[in-house]
């Protein structure tokens, strides 16, 4: 007898596949343009299943030239918490 | 007896509230001492605000004392790594105050990378007199100076100055996300996605790992340290829990090195209930000892669970936070709510235990009674001694009144942080840039 009843979290998953029908998948079901392409979409997936593991920018390092514009502000820290009035 | 909680302050205090919420105004940590008498706040942009309680005015015995600003500094900067080209975020991730020694107040917080040690000290008298300077600090010329005097103390308006005293660096490539202090209080840990660190809190310039679960290939890297606590009364014991659900123990006279837990707490799960989200929503954001170290608690997305100790194949409690969610996860994942770190807390007693929900709701779970309820931090119930009214979500079909559907839920009002007096029923609930103070109201 077919169960016609699912649980929610089963029907929130089929909700997700829906929308993003490659999610989970191992890099190898799809094609990729080259090398580069496939750590590219290895490391986004990655990011996003294990959400408190070591983000990609620790690791590719190589991706994360520094221009001036992405040098951060030094800003002042005198700046009071608002929280102390 | 039936609690019931009663609005006593929020912070700021100012009444126009019509500023954007700055990024930097975020708060990230809510921790009191160990006698409750002071609070402390740390927020995104590395400052650290300690409320005080006041002084308990004995005639008046209903009015416990309120919380007012103490001292507020910089703990940390926002610096740059210049080998990864990365940013280090002066965001406070976690607050612990060292039990009271001498007059001055210790606390150690951490971002993501360095911890330090801060020194709380008041001044309240100040040398006057001096022989060879004025009172406002210029120099006196020695030959006009006929007669000799004794500086003396005399009193002047409190002044509250912390002062950095050890700063704890360079010992954690990945991101801090908890710091815990022994109960022999010499030592301490920090722990990491992928390590713990044992530190002495004289010692800054080595620390011992404890607890290293990285890969030799990162690609198989699946699992990550969510937490971890030293236990309150044994300094040989420590848990750390997981982004898979699991809570390990460890005993540091075991070996060195404790990457073979003593003991593994894991509930079973039913393999056919198994879905894209179940290790998501397993991960577990907080782990906490109960007072009397018999039990420990831990948080993940939608539930709070009680362990014993004594047991590891399943927690003895299990409370539900905001089950209604788990038919939202698709949307709670796409917006990325379903990643967000709640904390929980045990009261004094370890009779009741809070978290917080979305919608600026907190839920508290009283173990002896089952009985739960959800409050609401907002300004509107912000009126000294107003009873706040209990909140109720309508997970689907007919809203009664008051009630509020989950549709209508706001997700980026989140409470994960709160903190409940050791000693008294006052608690303190932090939205995202609002401190709310809340105390039970005597009957």
């Amino acid at each position: 007898m077919e169960d016609k009843v699912t649980s929610p979290e089963k029907a929130e998953e089929a909700k997700l596949k829906a929308r993003y029908p490659h999610l989970g998948q191992k890099p190898g079901g799809q094609k990729y343009f080259d090398s580069g392409d496939y750590n590219m979409a290895k490391a986004k997936m990655k990011n996003k299943q294990l959400p408190t593991a070591i983000p990609d920018k620790t690791e590719v390092t190589g991706d994360h030239i520094p221009t001036p514009q992405d040098l951060p502000q030094q800003k002042p820290s005198l700046v009071a918490s608002k929280l102390a009035g | 007896m039936r609690k019931l909680f009663a609005f006593l302050s929020v912070f700021p205090t100012l009444k126009d509230l019509m500023w954007e919420i700055d990024w930097s105004d975020i708060i990230s940590t809510v921790e009191f001492n160990h006698s409750g008498e002071l609070l402390a706040t740390g927020d995104k942009g590395g400052r650290v605000v300690i409320f005080q309680q006041e002084q308990e005015n004995k005639i008046q015995s209903h009015s416990r004392g309120e919380y007012n600003v103490y001292s507020t500094f910089q703990s940390h900067e926002p610096e740059f790594d210049y080998l990864k080209s990365l940013e280090i975020e002066e965001k406070i991730n976690k607050i612990r105050w060292l039990p009271q020694k001498n007059a001055a107040q210790f606390l150690l917080s951490t971002n993501d990378k360095t911890i330090k040690l801060w020194k709380i000290s008041e001044r309240d008298k100040r040398p006057e007199g001096y022989n060879l300077k004025e009172e406002d600090g210029r120099y006196r010329d020695p030959t006009t100076v006929t007669t000799l005097r004794v500086p003396v103390f005399r009193p002047m308006d409190l002044m509250v100055e912390a002062s950095p005293r050890r700063i704890f660096a360079n010992a954690h490539t990945y991101h801090i996300n908890s710091i815990s202090i022994n109960s022999d209080y010499e030592t301490y840990l920090s722990a990491d996605d992928l390590r713990i660190n044992l530190w002495h809190l004289e010692i800054t310039d080595r620390s011992f790992n404890i607890v290293d679960i990285k890969p030799a290939n990162m690609e198989e890297l699946t699992e990550v340290i969510t937490a971890a606590e030293f236990h309150p009364n044994s300094c040989n014991t420590f848990v750390y829990s997981s982004s898979k659900g699991t809570i390990r123990l460890c005993d540091m006279r075991a070996s060195a090195l404790c990457d073979r837990h003593s003991k593994l707490f894991e509930e079973p799960e039913d393999p056919s209930n198994r879905s894209f989200f179940s290790e998501i929503i397993s991960s577990i954001s907080d782990v906490k000892f109960s007072h009397s170290g018999r039990y420990m608690m831990t948080r993940d997305y939608l539930s709070v669970k009680i362990w014993d100790l004594n047991m590891e194949n399943r927690p003895v409690e299990t409370y539900q936070v905001h089950e209604y969610l788990r038919s939202k996860l698709c949307s709670l994942y796409e917006n990325d709510c379903i990643f967000d770190k709640f904390e929980c807390c045990w009261n004094g007693s370890d009779s009741v235990v809070m978290t917080g929900s979305y919608n600026n709701f907190f839920r508290m779970f009283d173990r002896n009674t089952k009985r739960d309820i959800t409050l609401e931090a907002s300004r509107e119930n912000n009126k000294p001694r107003t009873v706040l009214k209990p909140r109720k979500v309508c997970a689907s079909g007919k809203r009664k009144k008051d009630e509020i559907s989950v549709d209508s839920l706001d997700f980026n009002k989140k409470i994960l942080h709160t903190a409940w007096h050791p000693k008294e029923n006052i608690i303190a609930v932090a939205t995202t840039n609002n401190l709310y103070i809340f105390q039970d109201k005597v009957n």
